[in-house]
């Protein structure tokens, strides 16, 4: 494969992939509300205006307002930034710490380090995610930080595993062993010349992961433990809405939209991209 | 099984599909309620659940609540009160036995009311048997209450379920196995779930009209709802989603019953806390606070705003409200001269019931216009009680103070809101000892003038009890006078 020709090609291979052209425009719709709502919403969201409280969409409201009269398309804005910040450090956390140890894992194949670091992930992976992340926030309190952390620990695996099973192949080809006879250390060739190469699968995989992070902060603040009011939080709108839902369905419709859309979006960009970056795993489906 | 005969006007499907879930025996009735009783021993524990199940329909007293709140002969038929107020004579109900069988008599009345008042006694509410002297029995249905002082309020103090009746055989299991006098008799508990009652056919009295009574638990406002709407409760007492009623009301299968309740609902502020411990920052909360937007965004207009601690339905009550009137501009100005450096931090825990989270949103965001930092901590009530209330460890928190005549209770500087004026302690002792009911009066106005001069807490608005129930049901109370569900009057319409 001759880095010249994929480079070349890579441009127009995006532009082909529909997955990715959906995907990516919607993730773009939610990251630049995110960062438009940092310097301008329609209306502040850390108020209350009962007086207009439960109106269905209109010109001042497009999406109408909530039981306490707060603007839903600002409260959706500024929601978009507490899920895109949560599943961000989420994901950067189970990167942080998960990379490192499956890379570390697979130079030291076979031997009792790479038994105890996989096997501990195991123990990790073995737990359904959400419930642990509801103990820990039970314990430390819920907040918005004790979100990220829950989350971000079940990223750790995920990680760890993908790029260990990544790295085990590279390590059976002929550059790493031109590397090794040139006198590298097993840490150096992890990042000098393995970490570059699962670089793809992992931009695949944080992509999922940023999805599943998104699901999980609405998870967690649906029940009462994500981000605390008065920050807006996409899981909190729609568990407020719950019990009005028969006569005020906009106020349940679209924060569940954003949901929806958001994730729907991370995914069509995440296979978009393992079509692109992993071209084989595309002939295989 | 009877099929209920079908209401004129109620044709179609809506018709049909209720003609399905009214096949139910005319004599069983299901009440959900939002919280579980912890135990069912009303005489060792505070939680109002307790008395919301089994107040008048498993346990009776000397004397009980009527709906109206007034005080009605319970156990004790009739009595007399002695000149000077000291000597009480009660002339107890004859043929009376416990569910389990035993008789009921006099040396019930007086293990009860020594148990209760007992240094090493759990009743939560030993106030209530402070004065209390000596119980003597003269004879199986005569008790002679001796007190040490007068007290207006005796007689009163007597119908609380935590002055109810028991057998000294039964009194140590009465957590588990509830045993009263009541129209109905203790038959199951599944924890988690329900409570089942079945008509005691010994009653004394006048016999209850169900054949059984099913106490159900839903705390969550959509399961309340779905419960509701599918017919699987006949009776939400106490219904946690004010947003629905107005559906409810407009479905013929339904009615609505919004009446009043002891609950005082405040903003309670730490009075010991800097810089809350300063008059004029709780004067600035105070003042911050618009009562009406608080009633209308988090209970959808129902509850009545209150300026002190006591119900607005009581004939002693002064609306003080003005004292604590809308004005952000006159908060800003007082925490200015109390030299608070902006923006003060408070912070705010929040037990589970919706009047306390969405109020406290409101509230936050009401004193964020002036400069105040609410940091809002959703809790759940066991973690209340601990940090909160035991505790002591907040700022400002909202909650129900659902007991009777309960104004007395902020008098104690050991009490969460951690108040501490001797004057007020003074009115209320004077209260305790006052039976001459003009004085009383007076007294009770002074108290509530006190609590809202002081600003003890933002006095925010009495608790409407919201019920709703199947339109059949008859007899229900409609006021809350005290914790209870009376089922002893309740029947289903003919």
């Amino acid at each position: 494969m001759s880095t010249a020709v994929t480079e070349r090609s890579l441009g127009a291979q995006m532009l082909r992939n529909r997955n990715l052209l959906i995907g990516g425009a919607l993730t773009f719709v939610f990251a630049a509300a995110a960062l438009i709502s940092f310097v301008w919403v329609p209306y502040a969201v850390d108020g209350v205006d009962i007086a207009n409280k439960i109106k269905p969409p209109s010109a001042a409201h497009p999406l109408g307002t909530d039981h306490f009269g707060r603007d839903i398309l600002s409260m959706i804005m500024v929601g978009a930034r507490t899920s895109i910040a949560v599943a961000i450090v989420a994901v950067g956390i189970g990167m942080l710490f998960g990379v490192p140890l499956g890379l570390w894992a697979a130079a030291r194949k076979g031997t009792l380090l790479d038994e105890v670091i996989m096997r501990g992930n195991d123990l990790v992976f073995a737990f359904p995610s959400l419930l642990i992340a509801i103990m820990i926030t039970a314990i430390f309190g819920p907040s918005a930080v004790n979100a990220i952390i829950a989350i971000g620990i079940f990223n750790i695996p995920v990680f760890a595993r993908l790029t260990r099973s990544g790295a085990l192949a590279l390590w059976q080809r002929d550059f790493i062993l031109a590397a090794r006879v040139a006198g590298k250390g097993s840490a150096r060739i992890s990042f000098e010349h393995i970490l570059p190469n699962v670089a793809n699968l992992l931009i695949v995989q944080g992509t999922i992961q940023f999805s599943l992070g998104i699901l999980a902060e609405a998870g967690l603040s649906y029940v009462g433990l994500g981000a605390q009011p008065p920050i807006p939080s996409w899981g909190r709108m729609l568990a407020e809405s719950q019990t009005m839902i028969s006569f005020a369905p906009h106020m349940a419709l679209f924060p569940g939209l954003a949901i929806l859309l958001t994730v729907l979006g991370l995914n069509l960009m995440g296979d978009g991209l393992r079509d692109i970056f992993d071209p084989k795993l595309r002939r295989g489906r | 099984m009877m099929f209920k005969p079908f209401r004129t006007g109620l044709v179609s499907a809506l018709a049909l599909a209720g003609a399905v879930t009214a096949a139910q025996a005319d004599g069983s009735l299901t009440v959900a309620m939002q919280l579980e009783p912890p135990h069912l021993d009303p005489t060792s524990a505070a939680a109002a659940a307790i008395d919301s199940v089994l107040y008048s329909n498993v346990y009776e007293g000397l004397t009980r609540f009527a709906s109206d709140g007034s005080i009605v002969p319970g156990l004790a038929r009739s009595w007399d009160i002695s000149e000077d107020g000291l000597t009480y004579t009660f002339h107890l109900a004859e043929g009376v036995t416990f569910h389990d069988g035993s008789a009921f008599d006099a040396e019930d009345v007086k293990f009860s009311l020594d148990r209760a008042r007992a240094d090493d006694s759990t009743n939560a509410q030993k106030g209530l048997f402070a004065a209390i002297d000596t119980v003597e029995v003269t004879d199986p249905l005569t008790v002679v209450v001796t007190l040490s002082k007068p007290t207006g309020n005796f007689l009163f103090n007597m119908a609380w379920g935590d002055a109810v009746i028991v057998a000294p055989e039964s009194a140590d299991t009465l957590q588990t196995t509830p045993n009263g006098t009541g129209a109905f008799k203790f038959a199951d508990w599944v924890q988690g779930d329900r409570i089942e009652l079945v008509k005691n056919p010994e009653y004394w009295g006048t016999p209850a009209e169900l054949d059984e009574a099913t106490f159900k638990f839903i705390s969550d406002p959509t399961a309340a709802f779905a419960a509701v709407m599918a017919e699987d409760v006949d009776v939400f007492y106490s219904f946690p989603a004010p947003e629905n009623l107005p559906q409810f009301d407009m479905d013929p299968r339904f009615k609505v019953l919004a009446g009043s309740t002891e609950g005082e609902t405040i903003l309670a502020m730490n009075n010991k806390l800097a810089p809350l411990d300063d008059v004029r920052v709780r004067e600035a909360v105070a003042h911050a606070i618009n009562r009406q937007e608080i009633i209308d965004g988090a209970m959808f207009g129902y509850g009545t705003p209150i300026g002190s601690f006591f119900p607005p339905h009581n004939p002693d009550y002064v609306d003080l409200t003005g004292l604590s009137d809308y004005d952000p501009e006159k908060s800003k100005a007082l925490l200015e001269e109390a030299g608070v450096a902006l923006p003060l931090r408070l912070k705010m825990t929040l037990p589970p019931p919706s009047y306390a989270r969405r109020g406290g949103e409101i509230i936050a965001a009401q004193l964020r216009q002036v400069g105040i930092e609410a940091q809002i901590e959703n809790v759940e009530w066991a973690q209340w009680l601990e940090t909160t209330f035991r505790g002591k460890d907040y700022g400002l928190t909202i909650v129900s103070h659902v007991e009777p005549m309960d104004i007395g209770s902020l008098a104690n500087p050991e009490y969460y809101t951690q108040y501490d004026n001797p004057d007020f302690r003074a009115v209320i002792e004077e209260l305790s000892v006052t039976a001459d009911q003009a004085a009383r009066s007076e007294l009770f106005k002074q108290a509530q003038t006190t609590l809202a001069e002081d600003y003890v807490a933002g006095f925010l608005f009495q608790m409407a009890l919201l019920t709703v129930a199947k339109a059949e049901v008859e007899g229900l109370w409609v006021n809350m006078p005290t914790p209870a569900v009376d089922l002893t009057s309740v029947h289903w319409a003919k």
